[in-house]
């Protein structure tokens, strides 16, 4: 869960060489090379994805290279239980979104804004939830639907999944909460705006990156939870619970196409809101 | 802090309210509900009853201490690896990375990109015993025909490794993104080696990432059963498989809460004798991060 949002770093000089001269020139190829070779290693098991959705394999066996098609993209809903699941998945997410979004929301703003009774144990129950491990967050969430004889599915998923993400996005738009600048609503109220207009004109807009941000972060770990849902799920199946049931018998080419679209959209969302970020700051 | 007078008092309550009672609820509660529940008996069947059962708990250790000891050694092993994997390329970034520094970061992030179960299965694949890495190397006689990762320590640590390594690799970039370059100038300054400038000067401003990277990858990783559900074997069961495997396939609830509990108590005392080790500046930097 990647809480730690990519600060955009001024474009900083090198420090000079520490040492005057003196070095031979190929250890200062070290670090680069290294990185370099981590940054391969973190993206093999995608590029590794990727290309095997195009591999033209009979059935489900897709272990070695066959040759080159694109069928899996043509049949990509062709197997049914894989394509309910994402489809599941998808509105759970959209649902959570939404509802994680209003709701953190609405906690950053209290948090970041006010000061009162009770304060310090909401901020400890808020860290926990974003600390705990997942799997004690499922267990836990089991055990109270167990305990009150809830039917397990949809519902239950939906719940688990607002729990955790809500958490996630109160505290990223508590974040720029404290950031706004106190003047621009003093102006805005010294012109006469009425509380609730100041808050739609002013205050609103000036948190939106955060509230979009928080929504986005929400949907991305709803949609690729496994370890909270595969408690809570009952009979329901979401596209990771699919997947990992499927990784015991051989995961079918589909998936690989289904990874690879997700992956790009959100490679897209990401660049796309740092050149509008950029652009914005000209 | 400029509360708009008036209704000011009312309003984060207000505000705060309906948070707060789904964090109640969905969060606080069902911990509570899962400790007592650890404390019952019965069965599926005829329910469960409230009898103080402490023998739950024994009963969890005696059983499965194998698995939590492995969960807790995996643990340390693959934070270990990733605090060493992760050091020099955060270090890399923060001090050379100059105008691209947010670009080699989102290439550490990429893996983020997609599913923690399609990153982990497709490592199953880089790693099958006929895939496209071991089947020709097997062909050209270079492995023995009986060569095998799946189900070895080897995979589930390295996918594990695999998968925590963004956790730690980030919070070490924040903090030695912030350590001043003429700190380290002015070390060189005084006639300290490179060696020594990082040692006496670089290394130690990083601490607090090292702590809260720490953290970040083993409280997780402990608890995993992903990694090792999809890449091991009978041999590298994690307590999360254990407690996993008892809620949803044995239904003996109260068995299952008391290993989670015992996980959870483990970790948290973990925590606690690792901040108390470490300082407790440093656990309330991270914790206001």
């Amino acid at each position: 869960m990647s809480t730690v949002a990519t600060r955009q770093a001024p474009p900083e000089v090198a420090p000079a060489p520490a040492v005057p001269g003196r070095r031979r020139r190929w250890t200062r190829l070290i670090l680069p090379v290294y990185t370099w070779l981590m940054i391969f290693y973190f993206s093999l098991p995608i590029l590794v994805m990727i290309v095997f959705g195009f591999n033209d394999t009979q059935g489900r066996l897709n272990l070695r290279w066959q040759g080159f098609t694109l069928n899996w993209y043509r049949d990509l809903f062709a197997i049914q239980g894989l394509t309910t699941a994402l489809r599941n998945s998808l509105i759970i997410a959209v649902i959570v979104t939404i509802a994680s979004t209003v709701l953190g929301t609405m906690v950053g703003l209290a948090l970041g804004r006010y000061r009162f009774r009770g304060k310090g144990a909401y901020d400890l129950v808020l860290f926990s939830a974003i600390s705990a491990p997942e799997l004690v967050l499922g267990a836990s969430l089991l055990s109270l639907f167990v305990t009150a004889q809830f039917v397990r599915g949809f519902v239950t998923i939906i719940i688990a999944h607002i729990a955790f993400s809500l958490a996630f996005v109160a505290v990223t738009v508590r974040a720029r909460v404290l950031g706004l600048d106190p003047a621009l609503e003093e102006a805005a109220q010294d012109l006469g705006a009425d509380p609730w207009t100041t808050f739609r004109k002013i205050t609103l807009p000036l948190l939106a990156p955060g509230i979009v941000a928080g929504g986005l972060l929400a949907f991305a770990l709803s949609i690729d939870d496994y370890v909270v849902t595969s408690f809570v799920s009952g009979q329901v199946e979401t596209f990771p619970l699919w997947v990992y049931g499927a990784s015991r018998v051989g995961i079918p080419p589909q998936v690989n196409v289904m990874g690879t679209l997700i992956f790009l959209g959100g490679v897209a969302i990401a660049v796309g809101n740092a050149v509008l970020a950029r652009r914005q700051q000209r | 802090m400029s509360a708009s007078g008036g209704r000011g008092r009312l309003a984060p309550y207000l505000v705060g309210l309906p948070g707060a009672l789904w964090l109640a609820i969905f969060f606080v509660v069902p911990l509570l509900v899962m400790f007592s529940l650890s404390l019952q008996s019965g069965n599926a069947e005829e329910g469960f009853r409230f009898t103080w059962e402490w023998s739950n708990y024994t009963d969890a250790w005696e059983r499965y201490s194998t698995q939590f000891i492995r969960s807790i050694v995996y643990a340390v092993v693959v934070t270990a690896l990733c605090l060493v994997l992760a050091y020099p390329v955060a270090y890399w970034i923060a001090f050379y990375g100059g105008a691209r520094k947010s670009t080699y970061l989102f290439l550490i992030l990429l893996p983020f990109f997609v599913s923690f179960v399609i990153r982990t299965v497709s490592w199953k694949f880089i790693l099958n015993d006929q895939g496209f890495v071991l089947g020709p190397l097997k062909e050209a006689g270079l492995l023995p025909q009986d060569f095998h990762l799946l189900a070895t320590t080897t995979a589930v640590l390295g996918g594990l490794t695999y998968n925590y390594l963004p956790f730690m690799v980030l919070p070490l970039y924040v903090a030695l993104e912030r350590v001043d370059p003429s700190l380290v100038e002015a070390a060189h300054d005084l006639f300290a080696s490179r060696a020594a400038a990082f040692r006496r000067v670089v290394f130690p401003l990083s601490l607090p990432g090292v702590f809260a990277g720490v953290l970040i990858t083993f409280v997780p990783v402990a608890s995993d059963f992903v990694n090792s559900g999809i890449l091991g074997g009978t041999q590298t069961t994690m307590i999360g498989n254990v407690i996993q495997t008892v809620y949803l396939n044995s239904n003996n609830y109260p068995l299952a809460s008391a290993m989670s509990f015992l996980l959870m108590a483990a970790l948290l005392v973990g925590i606690f004798v690792y901040a108390r080790a470490l300082g407790t500046e440093q656990v309330m930097e991270v914790s206001q991060r």
